[in-house]
């Protein structure tokens, strides 16, 4: 039983001496990654109702997106 | 809860915790996360097809108050006027119905991770839907990899307009989980869990379904839908975009879904992004969407009372769409002005073709009842729409 | 591997909203080393090197024209510049981008007070390993960095103010 909160602990640990995963992709070759023409949604208003559209009219729903990357920025 | 969803509910708990425990795992650095840039957006949307002509304003502003917060909302309105196969074969004639949504939402943005609450309330004649919801986005291994969680509560009344007693209640319940991640400086990869359940009145008070009658004039007769109470879906989808050297992008998407009424779906979607100068863009695309019907649907039911369950809705039918579609957009203000930094105007058209190959077109009373041809239709939206940021 | 997931779900997700809550920017002192030298063109067309600037403190920062936080930070070193230039201090902004189109738009709807450095070949990036953006390091009049700040909040300007001062008074 003891093991649990040890567990949790070790990770909280952890976490406060961590050294990052180096990002293969420096912050300054993320210039493509930030134009418009790289968003999976550029228009949220559009991308809304596109949803609603198909969302009405069949059976699936869900996963429809909407939740994307950052800027790269800090 | 049911046995059949309440393992579902399971399975999506344990994704989510199992994805927090990787997080807990793994280093967060500590760096800011960014929120949107101030925006305001209005579009009119315009949709014509079935012979349901649906057209509305949506209106969106999202604006930042101090350095950490952003507050959002959206206006949006269906003005409806249908004299849908549904409608005219039900005896009804033409109808005109307005539906109003208004939500509000604030995001706060504290580290390298951004909290979202928003509520949104739907309201027409005859239906009023609420939702709450809540999520999280988190920016992880040098921003490379984006981490979203959400829930959201819905809680919908169902009324009829042709019964001023008749209320029933939905109450819904949305968890996702969304995983973004750059693969490399021109490739970016993404993937979305979603599970929903509902529970309550999930039919629609004034179809039916239609089961053989030999007594009758037309060969069947029609008796009220009954659907089960409640429905568990889940969708998985996995979309990438990348980026080509001239300025333009190509993006493909593929969704799964699957729900406890035995629909199974599957749509792609592909996607081609073009610029040019002097601030214009063009996208090019295609959907394609198939479904397989719920298991207790039916064109034609052999017999009154033929299953607990009845629908005919060609919504849970087995059908297939294909869309094809493109926008325009043209940036008027390129290089900023005080006020505004950028502003665009956009034009969007989606052709969709319907094709049912379950659901047949009753308008035709002179065939023999199942005999009908197989209905389909095609739709034509349209979208006008102008986007400022500021 | 069994036991963390038996913890219950809700203390899994009140732990991670801790540690996010707690989680605070990375600006740190840094070792004392030497300012790697380099030569850059500036937007006006002139070469510049950082050891022409010895003896004064330089504040060196990487920015792009597509990096919202880059865009907040720019006036306040333009600022920074102008307030402490006669005491031997200057910023020197260095434009990562391959291409710098946008990056001269840019100055020229929001132009600055220091100096802009064009890092086409990202070879100076490279020699700071500049791993976040904006990245701002401080150069004392030794031609060491002092300060390393990776990212820009709203407040760091603070820090600025007083590693600036600090790093004059030497």
């Amino acid at each position: 039983m003891l093991i649990k909160p040890c567990l949790f602990l070790l990770v909280l640990l952890q976490l406060s001496g961590c050294s990052t995963l180096e990002p293969w992709v420096k912050p300054y070759e993320r210039a493509h990654l930030a134009d418009p023409v790289m968003k999976f949604q550029r228009d949220p208003v559009s991308s809304a109702y596109m949803t609603h559209v198909y969302q009405a009219r069949e059976g699936a729903r869900g996963a429809e997106g909407g939740g994307g990357g950052g800027c790269g920025c800090n | 809860m049911p046995v059949a969803p309440k393992a579902a509910v399971v399975a999506a708990v344990a994704v989510t915790r199992a994805l927090v425990v990787v997080l807990l795992c793994v280093c967060l650095p500590s760096r800011a996360g960014v929120l949107p840039d101030d925006r305001a957006d209005a579009l009119y949307h315009s949709y014509d097809g079935g012979d349901v002509e649906i057209t509305g304003p949506s209106v969106l502003i999202l604006k930042k108050i101090g350095q950490n917060v952003a507050l959002s909302g959206n206006y949006y309105v269906d003005s409806i006027s249908s004299a849908s196969i549904d409608v005219v074969t039900s005896g009804a004639s033409k109808y005109s119905e307005d539906r109003t949504e208004l939500s509000a939402g604030v995001d706060y943005m504290h580290g390298n991770s951004i909290m979202s609450l928003s509520y949104t309330n739907s309201d027409e004649d005859d239906y009023e839907g609420n939702t709450a919801s809540f999520g999280v986005k988190m920016d992880m291994f040098g921003n490379m990899t984006t981490v979203s969680l959400g829930y959201a509560y819905g809680w919908d009344t169902v009324k009829n307009n042709t019964d001023s007693t008749f209320s029933e209640d939905i109450d819904r319940q949305n968890y996702r989980l969304g995983l973004s991640q750059v693969l490399s400086k021109d490739l970016v990869m993404e993937l979305d869990l979603e599970t929903i359940t509902d529970e309550g009145f999930l039919n629609n008070p004034y179809r039916s379904v239609r089961y053989l009658d030999p007594g009758s004039a037309l060969g069947y007769s029609f008796q009220s839908e009954v659907y089960p109470s409640t429905r568990t879906s889940n969708a998985a989808a996995i979309r990438s975009i990348y980026y080509l050297p001239y300025r333009a992008s190509v993006s493909a998407e593929y969704r799964f879904f699957d729900d406890t009424w035995d629909i199974t779906a599957h749509n792609i979607k592909l996607a081609y992004v073009h610029t040019l100068p002097g601030g214009w863009l063009l996208e090019g695309r295609y959907r394609y969407y198939t479904q397989t019907a719920a298991d207790f649907y039916s064109d034609l039911f052999p017999f009154r009372d033929a299953q607990n369950f009845l629908a005919r809705d060609k919504e849970l039918s087995k059908f297939h769409s294909n869309t094809v579609g493109a926008t325009v957009s043209y940036d008027f203000i390129e290089n900023g002005s005080k006020y505004i930094d950028r502003g665009s105007i956009n034009l969007s058209y989606d052709h969709i073709m319907f094709d049912y190959d379950d659901f047949r077109d009753i308008r035709n009373t002179a065939v023999t009842a199942g005999t009908e041809p197989l209905y389909d239709f095609t739709s034509d939206v349209v979208q006008v729409f102008l986007s400022i940021w500021f | 591997m069994n036991e963390i997931l038996r913890i219950p779900l809700h203390t899994m997700i009140t732990a991670l909203a801790v540690i996010i809550l707690l989680s605070n920017d990375v600006s740190a002192g840094i070792e004392q080393t030497s300012a790697p030298d380099f030569t850059l063109k500036s937007v006006d067309g002139r070469n510049l090197r950082l050891s022409e600037y010895r003896g004064e403190v330089v504040l060196i920062n990487f920015w792009a024209s597509w990096c919202g936080p880059c865009r907040q930070e720019m006036p306040i070193l333009s600022d920074l510049h102008e307030r402490y230039k006669s005491l031997g201090f200057t910023v020197l902004g260095i434009n990562v981008e391959e291409d710098s189109t946008d990056a001269r738009r840019l100055l020229g709807k929001m132009p600055v007070s220091f100096p802009v450095l064009l890092d086409n070949t990202s070879s100076v990036s490279k020699q700071y390993d500049v791993v976040a953006m904006p990245s701002t390091v401080l150069v004392d009049r030794n031609g060491n960095m002092r300060y390393l700040h990776k990212g820009y909040k709203p407040g760091l300007e603070e820090q600025y103010l007083r590693q600036v001062r600090e790093l004059i008074r030497e």
